[in-house]
């Protein structure tokens, strides 16, 4: 199979082309201007991650919304997975940024917490 | 009248950093003016993460960078007055704000630091024919319905213009269950960072329509639909080649401007490029006393940036105080030349060429893979900085090494100016 991406890993942008056998294997890289140019190519081709960020509920907070994110990235195809999760989560104030709000969601080995601080709104 | 001796104008990232810099230089008495309900400004709603890299050595969300900053202008006792609005500047920096708990106050300030940040290009600014119902929203206004309050504006989703709130948008409300069905972008060329285009779009299968805009919406009274057409090289559309989307909603993501009301009441003219205030290198503004820095001053593609600027404006602020009046010393005005798009600050000391202490941000206005940056005085070229792969959607700066070769000692008021050149491939 062919992917065509444009690198992130400097402002020079290559235009980066892959191509993997069945299994997923790397045949090879061209379009790359450098080795992490490659790098970023495979990564992306065989384990793509990201970070997931989103916002939840608070109660009692000087904010209505809580903004979470993962403590690491994830693997690509678990987002939705973890924003599932995520939806479950409700918290009421106070909230200390870093504070976890799940522990190894999904069993990534990654925990969701707490983006910010909210202290609690006066009565 | 209470007197201040520093007025910080905003509580984002500009304006923290400029209040903090002016404390660490021996400001006692600050006030910090934001119209919020805290600290942090537009950082609050942008949840990604990215922000900070230069500043911190590390990739955090908006919120948590602005907290680092919120936290030490709490343990510098800096004053901040929140919920409040500036309605008045005057130019013996009088402030008049309003607020809940005071009502109306009119204040005197030493300085001014004006740190206002921008606001998006409405739909009233994009000429899109069609009716007017419900459902067309601006890119950050949905993003801060979504990430502040908690309200999805739509499900079925099309955005216009490919900048990178409209792509972080993209990702957002795919990820919340809503469908973006594409994107249409009127330059050949994506407007937003290549990570976003990846990560925002390419990741969830979403169309990016290069040298296409939207142009029509149906609907009555709630977007029903929208239709774009493909456009020619002078971005005009193209007849027969419209298709049309069903969608509920469709998001605006076609540029941000400067927020500067407060200068147009005092009939301050704006930079027409920047569309903020016309500097020298201490970014002091016309009125004297009065600074500007971050989004209010010219839109930044980097948080980072903001606060390397705010701490710049910060500084000047604190010294023009100490000085009692502004930087003494003639100016040599700068102006963008070919290649460039605009050039920041637009007058330059001469005390801080002569020091080698000059420094300069543009933008160029187009792309270039291995550009040649010239500096001119009139016909005559003074230095060159040689530059790889610069895009419009990014900003550069240029320091002391363009400014080195001249003998400012001779110098005769005569205007710089700032070119941008493609050198000649390799052989």
């Amino acid at each position: 199979m062919r992917t065509e991406l444009d690198c992130i890993v400097c402002p020079a942008s290559c235009h980066i082309r892959i191509e993997t056998a069945e299994g997923g294997e790397v045949l090879s890289v061209s379009g790359n201007g450098c080795k992490r140019g490659a790098q970023y190519a495979c990564t992306e081709v065989k384990n793509p991650v990201r970070m997931v960020t989103g916002t939840v509920p608070v109660e009692g907070g000087k904010a209505r919304r809580l903004p979470v994110v993962t403590s690491g990235p994830v693997p690509r195809e678990k987002m939705s997975a973890v924003m599932e999760e995520i939806h479950h989560i409700r918290v009421c104030a106070p909230v200390s940024i870093d504070d976890i709000m799940i522990k190894n969601v999904c069993g990534l080995g990654v925990d969701v917490k707490a983006g910010r601080s909210i202290g609690r709104r006066q009565p | 009248m209470k007197k201040y001796e520093l007025v910080v104008i905003g509580g984002g990232s500009g304006g923290m950093a400029a209040a903090l810099a002016a404390r660490e230089q021996g400001v006692r008495e600050i006030l910090i003016l934001e119209q919020g309900e805290e600290l942090g400004g537009i950082l609050l709603q942008c949840i990604h993460n990215g922000f900070g890299l230069h500043t911190f050595g590390e990739e955090l969300t908006g919120p948590a960078y602005a907290e680092r900053y919120a936290d030490r202008v709490a343990a510098e006792k800096i004053e901040v007055k929140t919920g409040t609005f500036v309605r008045k500047l005057g130019r013996g920096r009088t402030v008049s704000y309003v607020n809940g708990q005071e009502g109306y106050v009119t204040i005197e300030a030493g300085a001014v630091v004006l740190a206002m940040g921008c606001r998006e290009r409405p739909w009233g600014a994009v000429s899109i024919p069609g009716s007017r119902p419900a459902g067309v929203w601006t890119a950050g206004t949905a993003q801060r319905y979504l990430n502040l309050e908690g309200y999805m504006v739509g499900r079925r989703v099309w955005i216009l213009g490919s900048g990178d709130i409209g792509m972080i948008m993209a990702r957002r409300m795919t990820l919340e269950g809503a469908h973006v069905l594409g994107v249409a972008e009127i330059m050949p060329h994506p407007g937003g960072l290549p990570r976003n285009r990846r990560q925002c779009l390419e990741d969830f299968g979403i169309p990016l329509y290069l040298s296409h805009t939207v142009t029509g919406i149906r609907g009555r009274d709630r977007v029903e639909a929208v239709e774009i057409s493909q456009v020619d090289g002078d971005r005009r559309p193209i007849a027969g080649t419209e298709k049309t989307f069903e969608v509920d909603t469709l998001l605006l993501s076609v540029g941000l401007i400067p927020e500067n009301h407060l200068l147009e009441e005092l009939g301050v003219s704006l930079h027409p490029r920047t569309r903020g205030a016309v500097v020298d290198s201490s970014y002091e503004t016309e009125i004297p006393g009065v600074f500007a820095c971050g989004n209010v001053l010219h839109v930044h593609d980097l948080v980072d940036h903001v606060s390397r600027e705010g701490e710049q404006a910060g500084r000047a602020a604190a010294a023009y105080l100490k000085r009692g009046g502004s930087a003494p010393g003639p100016e040599a005005a700068i102006e963008a030349g070919p290649g460039v798009s605009y050039v920041l600050p637009q007058r330059l000391l001469l005390p801080d060429l002569k020091a080698g202490q000059a420094q300069v941000k543009f933008r160029p206005s187009g792309r270039f893979k291995r550009a040649r940056l010239e500096l001119f005085l009139g016909g005559r070229l003074l230095g060159t900085v040689r530059k790889r792969y610069l895009e419009p959607a990014v900003m550069e700066t240029a320091g002391p090494e363009l400014f080195a070769a001249a003998d400012w000692d001779t110098w005769d008021g005569e205007a710089l100016s700032l070119r941008l050149t493609e050198e000649e491939e390799e052989p």
